[in-house]
């Protein structure tokens, strides 16, 4: 009977008895380079940017016309997740790339239609408005799907509208932005045409609730959201709150604004925030309020219906998007 | 290149690919997701996805052009990683952008471009996991093997053309990765051309004589 020995086995699979005895250094040295290599790359991310504050205190006083109800963003997020392309288009680049931005001096041109046009710093357009600072808390809903509730300090457009004493022709607003690529690296590249231009019908421009911000959580506004001056145009879409002005103009037709400009089928100049009409890429009839987990059903004019929807009775929305 | 230190390099590979993961978790703990961080948790995936993709297509070209054959024994582990990251951005979308809402999933699955090739890219990779074991190479034979994970291209192509629909207006990063992408295409062109010039053409054999010429 045949026996079959097993075979063994062969000599040369036999660990070395010296790598055997290495084997606890051989994986120490794996582990060590391998985690050398994620620490290298980690690291660096770990580090979030500064976060820039101008932190000057401002004298306001509490308005009716704020929103009630709502529990307000916290600053911190205000501050960090911003888009502001001039400094870069993700959004913590504004936080991270203004903190040298000059606010100061800093002069408005108001010009166009009117009869009194003028240059001003911030402080004599302030002084525009006979009710001094106000505090107007909104909510902000941005075209892309996320909104924010921000305790904006500012004064009633309306009131530097009528300093200027606009002439019957003047049937719009149009609105500028600095350009001054040195400072605002974004404007490098022309991920958006330069300078960022933005503009209202002339009686979204006098409604209200329509307010220029010098400020916020009751100090002057954070360089990434918009410093020295910007719009605030709650019942629209963010982008339509034109940050860092330098000019406001009164024009007789409707004015150019750079997201139209940029795809003009996606974004219109009245951009309402409207649940009913999606954006062509991705609906609007949610939002995610920053902080919360869930998201929240869009409001028709951002909840603001009451203080505008009568601007645009008998425009088809859907149309005039 | 011997054992031990393809097991050390695999060790570092790992650590490579989980670290997205490490820096997401990191960020948990510390607070520091952004004020959004469903988004950011979607963006930082679906980039890892990318990423991922383009390196394990990366392989084959540079181990023909550099001769460093070991290289293939790491191309399974990246892709699985890519499969393993768009499954954690297919699930952040799913069950925390829109939380179950099989609502809006039909929407955006019919109605939404981006989402729809999107998700087409993460289905195609399904069949290239399933089927990334030795068992599975075996019993399909190399042949089919390889014509299925061909699959691959069309999930990287379609991946890239996800990001790009997405995007507002900065188009830098999905443009970056479509030009890599079509950089490792050319790669493959260019070993395919020189590996058909290499094999000689069959020679023509001459023809029999035929009797009575």
């Amino acid at each position: 009977m045949l026996i079959k020995k097993s075979a063994g086995t062969p000599y040369s699979e036999i660990t070395k008895k010296s790598d055997y005895l290495n084997r606890r250094s051989f994986l120490a040295t794996a582990g060590i380079a391998g985690a050398g290599l994620a620490a290298a790359k980690l690291l660096p991310e770990m580090v979030s940017p500064p976060v820039a504050y101008a932190g000057t205190k401002l004298d306001y006083k509490k308005s009716d016309l704020s929103t009630h109800g709502e529990e307000l963003t916290r600053l911190k997020d205000i501050s960090t997740y911003n888009n502001f392309y001039e400094f870069g288009t993700d959004k913590g680049d504004p936080a991270a790339e203004s903190t040298k931005f000059r606010t100061s001096p800093w002069t408005v041109s108001i010009e166009g239609h009117c009869n009194k046009p003028q240059k001003l710093d911030v402080a004599d357009i302030i002084k525009l408005s006979s009710n001094g600072l106000e505090e107007r808390v909104y909510r902000m809903r941005c075209v892309e799907g996320w909104s924010m509730v921000i305790p904006w300090i500012g004064i009633p457009l309306s009131a530097v509208i009528k300093a200027a004493d606009p002439q019957p022709k003047a049937k719009y607003v149009a609105f500028e932005t600095l350009y001054d690529p040195k400072q605002m690296p974004g404007q490098q590249r022309q991920v958006l045409e330069w300078p960022y231009v933005e503009g209202l019908r002339m009686d979204e421009a006098m409604n209200q609730l329509t307010i220029l911000a010098v400020g916020m959580y009751g100090e002057s506004l954070p360089n990434q959201d918009g410093a020295p001056i910007r719009l605030v145009v709650p019942w629209k879409y963010g982008f339509k709150g034109i940050k860092s002005i330098v000019k406001i103009k009164f024009v007789s037709g409707e004015p150019p604004t750079t997201w139209n400009r940029m795809a003009s089928e996606e974004y219109g100049f009245y951009s309402n925030v409207n649940p009913n009409v999606d954006h062509p890429r991705w609906s609007q009839a949610t939002e995610r309020r920053i902080g919360e987990f869930s998201r929240r059903k869009t409001l028709m004019f951002n909840g603001y219906g009451d203080f505008v929807a009568s601007m645009y009775s008998g425009m088809d929305l859907k149309k005039y998007y | 290149m011997n054992n031990r230190r393809i097991v050390a390099l695999k060790v570092a590979a790992w650590l490579a690919c989980l670290e997205p993961v490490f820096l997401l978790l990191y960020k948990y703990f510390t607070h520091d997701l952004t004020a959004n961080p469903i988004e950011f948790i979607t963006d930082t995936t679906g980039t890892a996805t990318l990423v991922l993709l383009l390196v394990t297509l990366a392989i084959t070209p540079v181990r023909k052009f550099t001769g460093l054959n070991w290289l293939i024994r790491f191309r399974r582990l990246t892709g699985l990683f890519a499969f393993f990251y768009v499954l954690l951005h297919f699930s952040t979308y799913l069950g925390l952008d829109i939380q179950f809402d099989w609502h809006q999933v039909s929407v955006d699955l019919t109605k939404r471009p981006f989402i729809i090739v999107g998700f087409i890219a993460f289905v195609l990779m399904i069949p290239l996991a399933v089927t990334s074991t030795a068992w599975a190479i075996r019993k399909m034979g190399g042949k089919k093997w390889n014509l299925l994970h061909k699959l691959i291209y069309v999930s990287a192509v379609f991946g890239i053309i996800h990001f790009w629909w997405k995007v507002k207006a900065d188009h830098a990063e999905p443009a970056t990765y479509g030009a890599i992408l079509a950089v490792l295409l050319l790669a493959r062109v260019v070993i395919w051309v020189r590996s058909r010039m290499k094999r000689p053409p069959a020679a023509k054999q001459p023809e029999p004589a035929l009797a009575g010429d």
